[in-house]
């Protein structure tokens, strides 16, 4: 190996997955605390949080049958899972009004179970099939349910980050009051449209929530290996408002995104938050997951945000166990309803392969 | 009719449009308080204000996504690149949002978008401020591309263009906005995107020019008619959808045929409208199709090398006269 003028190993990236403090194992990202509200403060009835634990458990039920399914060879393309992380969407969606717009990466089949794509088109969007969200033209990486203001997934790292910015311009513009929210992965913090996008909202005070899902890893790249720093201290240089979110806990992240929110509504202005949580299976399904240890994803798995949910449940008497096997049974079945509607579905018809390229449905197409 | 500069028929036309719908706006950089890298902006901003008329930071990636996000969520910007050269620097946004978005959420949105601004080369600018892109873009499904010759085409498919539910490209040219031409002052003057012009008529030979290299062509057809051999000249104006149609009727009367394109010559507009004669009109070839281009090389910046490397109106004559057999 090369060696410095000081005789050191001539070294780029840092390497390893403890490279803040030599050998010792170390956890990719810091979680800040929770809050301490309780669900009345926060303004839930014992009903909704019923509706909350459902929402997330369909969120993971989903893609846990969505990966076996693509274990058995039943549809193909890329599976990016999202497990881990729902207590950020069903947070977001409960804190934000229905017509605020929310924009994503390619991690996204729980933003769109939460923004009305239903279990069913979803599960056809996955395999292919013309009943599927988008009429099985986008696959996994690009739900989408526009009616309802979710703008969809993006498969290119960073390359929504400017059409969050530009569908915020476009509420300013139109003075209608919508709040966006664009999420974001922490890998996508080093694109170059991260910087141009919020450089441009603050100049330009467009409402909009940029709101990085720090899952600590930018597919296999530890956080603290692809990016200087910690990524929240990214708005100090476009003096954009800020805060580090515990995205494990459902309860944290509703509290601080309604807070945002009405800010953000309020005085026109962006945020950046930081939200800090973990994803359970590897950046893809053919992830071996070398990169970081078992001990690491134990450690979160303890602080699951579903779990979690459920505990309060219990510890607070909303619902005895029983209750909890009903709901989970429920979902069980309508993501086992789910697969069915899409093993049935048809594949979209071959006139659908020149379908929506344009406008016109008479567009003179090249050949 | 009225004679207008190019800038001023772009102008026109962004006037006109915007007059009659609020939600037509104008970003790019210096185009609002600079009054335009070329003034074809210019006043816009005294009359419309900065709500509608904005300038960016120097940054054709983000400024380019904001404007496709703010087409998605319904309204109609214009973008304006200082020139297609740096637009580059956005082309994951035009490629693989702008173009793709629709057809990967299954037709749930639409992008009306144009993204305007002079294309190709302006003089001696050397390498990076030289290239032609109609090309480059017109290889992409979901994108209309617009380089058009003349102030009047410029009007008539700008305005198009603005009124298009479609993301479409409008180029233009440094070198040719101070050109001037008749424009028709009907109301609401417009010209269908798609459509191509037999600007001159002539029964020897078909050029196919475009852009800048219309008025190559020009030169080469008034030095022509002077030898007796009588050019007809098609500006394809729209380069993607290509109207074939007026081209392969062209050739079937004149049997020959040339095409200048202010592209390098692997894959670009030459090369795929010489396939596509030879597909549609073999039978009525009476010469192999040539083609002027710039060469396979970068734009130098030294004068006698620049000039070797544009197509000039000799190469086509040459290249006529090795259509028809005179030389």
């Amino acid at each position: 190996m090369a060696k410095s003028k000081n005789g050191e190993n001539v070294t780029f990236t840092p390497s390893g997955t403890a490279i803040r403090n030599n050998g010792k194992v170390e956890r990719s990202t810091e979680l800040p605390g929770t809050t301490n509200k309780k669900h009345k403060t926060l303004g839930f009835s014992e009903e909704d949080l019923l509706d909350i634990f459902r929402e997330m458990y369909l969120q993971r039920r989903f893609e846990e049958r969505a990966m076996q399914m693509y274990q058995k060879g039943k549809f193909g393309g890329f599976l990016h899972l999202f497990m881990g992380q729902e207590a950020i969407s069903t947070g977001t969606v409960r804190a934000l009004n229905d017509d605020d717009d929310i924009i994503t990466a390619y991690r996204d089949h729980g933003w769109g179970l939460v923004r009305g794509v239903s279990p069913k088109e979803g599960m056809a969007e996955l395999y292919g099939k013309v009943t599927g969200c988008s009429k099985g033209k986008g696959g996994s990486m690009h739900f989408a349910n526009v009616k309802e203001h979710f703008w969809g997934g993006y498969g290119i790292v960073g390359g929504h980050i400017p059409l969050g910015g530009g569908i915020a311009f476009a509420n300013k513009y139109k003075q209608n009051g919508r709040v966006t929210a664009c999420f974001l992965g922490d890998g996508a913090v080093d694109q170059g449209a991260f910087h141009e996008t919020l450089n441009m909202a603050q100049n330009w005070k467009l409402p909009c929530i940029f709101a990085i899902e720090n899952n600590g890893y930018a597919m296999g790249t530890a956080v603290h290996r692809h990016s200087v720093g910690e990524l929240v201290d990214r708005a100090d240089g476009y003096g954009m408002k800020s805060a580090v979110v515990n995205g494990m806990d459902m309860f944290t992240v509703y509290d601080k995104m309604k807070e945002v929110a009405e800010d953000v509504r309020k005085n026109s202005e962006p945020w950046l938050l930081e939200i800090r949580t973990y994803r359970y299976r590897g950046h893809s399904m053919s992830d071996p997951m070398k990169y970081r240890s078992k001990e690491e994803l134990e450690t979160y798995q303890k602080m699951d945000p579903i779990e979690r949910m459920k505990n309060y449940l219990l510890d607070e008497d909303i619902a005895d166990q029983e209750k909890i096997d009903s709901i989970q049974d429920e979902v069980e079945e309508e993501v086992m309803e789910a697969i069915d509607f899409a093993e049935e579905s048809e594949f979209p018809d071959k006139e659908h392969l020149y379908k929506d390229v344009f406008v016109e449905d008479d567009y003179p197409f090249h050949r | 009719m009225a004679e207008l500069q190019f800038r001023e028929a772009i102008r026109a036309a962004i006037d006109e449009e915007m007059a009659q719908d609020e939600d037509i706006f104008v970003m790019g950089e210096e185009v609002a308080e600079y009054d335009g890298a070329y003034k074809v902006t210019e006043g816009l901003l005294d009359k419309y204000g900065p709500k509608r008329m904005i300038d960016t930071p120097i940054a054709e990636l983000g400024f380019a996504g904001i404007g496709v996000g703010a087409a998605m969520n319904g309204l109609r910007p214009i973008v304006e690149f200082m020139t297609f050269n740096f637009a580059v620097l956005a082309a994951d946004q035009i490629i693989n949002h702008a173009s793709k978005i629709r057809y990967m959420t299954g037709g749930q949105i639409k992008i009306p978008i144009v993204f305007r601004g002079p294309n190709a080369s302006a003089g001696q600018l050397s390498a990076t401020h030289s290239v032609s892109y109609d090309a480059m873009y017109a290889h992409f499904p979901g994108l209309k591309v617009i380089y058009t010759s003349e102030p009047a085409d410029a009007k008539g498919l700008l305005k198009s263009a603005i009124r298009d539910d479609n993301p479409v490209l409008f180029m233009e040219s440094e070198q040719m906005y101070g050109l001037k031409g008749e424009v028709p002052d009907e109301d609401d003057f417009t010209i269908p995107i798609g459509k191509a012009k037999v600007k001159r008529e002539g029964s020897d030979v078909t050029v196919v020019a475009h852009g800048k290299m219309y008025h190559v062509a020009t030169q080469a057809a008034n030095k022509l008619k002077e030898d007796g051999v009588e050019v007809e000249i098609i500006d394809p104006r729209t380069v993607k959808p290509l109207d074939m149609e007026t081209i392969i009727k062209s050739i079937k009367k004149t049997n020959r045929c040339v095409i200048v394109d202010e592209a390098h010559p692997f894959g670009g507009l030459a090369a795929e409208v010489g396939y596509l004669i030879q597909r549609e009109a073999f039978d009525y070839l009476d010469a192999p199709v040539q083609r002027v281009t710039l060469p396979d090389t970068s734009a130098p910046f030294a004068k006698n090398l620049f000039e070797e490397w544009f197509p000039s109106p000799k190469e086509v004559i040459d290249a006529v006269n090795s259509v028809t057999y005179r030389k």
